[in-house]
């Protein structure tokens, strides 16, 4: 789950990380109310879940609160990366001497959070990484969670940074490892860190990732959720437990496994169709799941056909027939069917397809290439 | 032969009163493994399949000496579990539970290891050996069948569909491995095939990956130094969208990175043939075995 600058910057401040004074605003004359609160100029941001706001005219500086105004009201007009932005920050500028990046990760190899520095701030940390991996510094954190002082000083010197301000760093740095873990980010990223020409360090942009799979006991970052993240479908489908992610074509597809779901829109491109979704029902999916499931799928004009390929495993394929059948009993919209069901319970379902007057292939390339020619068709 | 379980492996079931731990434990009995103990906190001393089922990891090792624990208790515990499995010193751990918020794997998987334990998954089917009929896992057992190959795998049902051409094929499986679908588990690609490498059963490596990470460059570049026997790949996900979730939590494509084409080449270049559909690879297998 993404947040907004604005929310992962609140959570900055609460960490005790030195952000620049700032608020959130809904309209230009809110912008304009913030600016005046704030008394000197100040920066106002387009709030977007996506990157490149700064060359998409999504960020202005502004000397006083009309100007604030007037820039707010360009801003709140733009489209980002297909987004419109509804909010922009409103922010007391900063002097900039040197830009820093500062990020953590969870590191999969190290099975460790994996804390990034480079003098390169203000660049994508990616970029970077292509351009002059030897900029980028690293300290892998303890598994208990917690960085040593020392690590984060080492950081600093690598930085090149004075002995004050190493240990204004070092603070940072410690204080953005916490909120990590305390958030369960997935990534914790200031970019850029600055230091002003009197030497103090600041935040100037925030970015926090959270796992997903830890909301459950996060519920105030769960309220966070920004509906623009997700479509409807895909929200109706997260908060039922399944994964869905719209796609371009016409074959609806649902698919027990991320893996085997990711394999069917490969074997359907390949032979020559196109996937109108990813959908995995999820471990253990009952006949509601399945339903709810078909739904979503169902909700998709340009849906032509399903083609459901089930392997049954913790999921039964008797409960997948019965969702099946339950969903395509008492719908307006008469879609083709392409049934591949196979696994635990596999001849208590194909019965229930039976009975339903449902065929079912055991074959995924026979039931793609049937799939494909009938969305041709 | 096989590897991770064998003929000597003893199954303790934590959280088989659960709906799916009883489904599971029932098919892991059915197909032939020997489950000594199930473990539920509040549960000690009823019995589930005949099976004696206890308050603690501990109690239950005491009494019946499992070597190996599998793990279908709800995300929010299974860390626990996981903990309580390795304080016991049981040798391997399988945990099937999905949804685990990451950084609870990073303490786990460290303190796994300092106990000695070996941890497989979370977030995976588990691990079948058919020539001794032990299956620790969720891993359909009808389809599996004696022989050569070895498969590992970061998904579930893709190892399934996998093993189903295999078999139809007459190849049959020395061990598959589900390593699991999370960005931090407690195996890798390269631990298990390292261990197909050291197994006299084994004569060709299926190797089942997916885009996120770069658990699969290591791989490909560890077979290419050390590996003798045949390996064939597959990656799920050349079609995936980048940085959206494929719905397991690792598998995604992000900042440019963990691409299928990324991983795809990398086997190439270590001179793994990677099949295009997983349909390819029963053939690709046989034409590498004599």
């Amino acid at each position: 789950m993404k947040l907004h600058e604005y929310q992962a910057r609140a959570l900055f401040a609460e960490a005790g990380i030195p952000v620049p004074a700032s608020n959130v605003a809904f309209s230009a004359s809110e912008a304009r109310g913030v600016a005046e609160e704030i008394g000197k100029p100040v920066v106002v941001k387009a709030q977007v879940l996506v990157g490149g706001r700064g060359k998409a005219g999504g960020v202005k500086l502004a000397q006083t609160p009309a100007a604030a105004q007037e820039a707010a009201e360009k801003i709140l007009g733009l489209t980002i990366g297909g987004y419109p932005v509804e909010k922009v920050l409103v922010a007391e500028a900063s002097d900039i001497e040197r830009e820093i990046y500062l990020g953590a990760i969870v590191d999969r190899d190290a099975r460790r959070i994996l804390l990034m520095v480079s003098g390169e701030g203000g660049v994508e940390i990616e970029e970077v990484a292509r351009t002059n991996p030897s900029a980028i510094h690293r300290e892998y954190v303890q598994p208990s969670g917690v960085l040593d002082a020392h690590q984060g000083r080492r950081l600093g010197f690598m930085l090149g940074l004075d002995w004050e301000q190493v240990r204004k760093f070092e603070a940072i740095a410690r204080s953005l490892v916490e909120l990590a873990v305390r958030t369960d980010a997935s990534l914790a990223e200031i970019n850029p860190l600055i230091v002003t020409p009197e030497g103090e360090l600041r935040a100037i942009d925030a970015k926090v990732n959270i796992d997903d799979n830890a909301l459950f006991r996060r519920p105030a970052l769960a309220g966070l959720r920004n509906s623009e993240e997700e479509t409807g479908p895909e929200r109706r489908a997260r908060e039922s437990g399944i994964s869905y992610v719209k796609l371009d074509g016409n074959i609806g597809c649902m698919v027990n496994g991320a893996g085997l779901a990711m394999a069917l829109l490969d074997v359907i491109k390949l032979q020559g169709g196109e996937p109108a979704n990813f959908l995995d029902v999820g471990g253990g999916a009952d006949a509601a799941q399945v339903r709810t499931a078909m739904e979503i799928i169902l909700a998709d004009p340009t849906v032509k056909l399903v083609l459901v390929n089930i392997f049954g495993g913790i999921t039964r394929c008797d409960e997948v027939a019965r969702g099946v059948v339950a969903a395509t009993t008492g719908l307006d919209r008469n879609v083709p069917l392409v049934v591949r069901l196979v696994g635990t319970n596999e001849e208590e379902g194909l019965e229930v397809l039976r009975d339903a007057g449902i065929s079912a292939y055991t074959g995924m390339v026979d039931a793609v290439n049937e799939a494909v020619s009938r969305a041709a068709a | 032969m096989s590897i991770l379980v064998d003929a000597d492996t003893r199954v303790l079931v934590q959280g088989i009163t659960g709906n799916q731990g009883s489904f599971h434990a029932r098919l892991i009995l059915d197909y032939g493994s020997n489950v000594v103990a199930g473990v539920v906190p509040g549960r000690g001393g009823q019995s589930v399949h005949d099976v004696p089922v206890f308050d603690t990891v501990e109690e239950a090792v005491d009494r019946t000496q499992p070597n190996c624990g599998i793990i279908f208790v709800p995300a929010f515990a299974a860390p626990d579990a996981i903990l309580e499995q390795a304080a016991a010193n049981i040798p391997l751990i399988v945990c099937i539970t999905e949804g685990i918020p990451v950084i609870d794997m990073i303490p786990v998987c460290h303190r796994v290891k300092a106990a000695g334990s070996r941890l497989i998954g979370p977030n995976c089917p588990g691990v079948i050996a058919p020539a001794h009929k032990v299956k620790v896992g969720i891993l359909p057992g009808q389809m599996h069948m004696p022989g050569p190959v070895g498969v590992v795998s970061r998904s579930g049902t893709l190892t399934y569909e996998v093993v189903q051409s295999l078999s139809a094929s007459g190849l049959g499986q020395s061990t598959c491995v589900g390593i699991g679908g999370d960005p931090i588990i407690g195996t890798s690609f390269i631990d298990v095939v390292d261990m197909f490498e050291r197994d006299p059963s084994t004569e060709a490596i299926v190797v089942i990956g997916e885009i996120g990470g770069t658990d699969e460059e290591q791989c490909a570049e560890h077979i290419a130094a050390n590996v003798s026997k045949p390996v064939l790949a597959f990656i799920a996900g050349r079609t995936a969208p980048p940085e959206k979730r494929m719905g397991h939590a690792g598998a995604i494509v992000s900042g440019g990175s963990g691409t299928a084409t990324e991983k795809i080449e990398a086997f190439e270049r270590a001179g793994v043939r990677v099949a295009a559909i997983p349909d390819e690879i029963a053939a690709a297998v046989r034409s590498t075995i004599s």
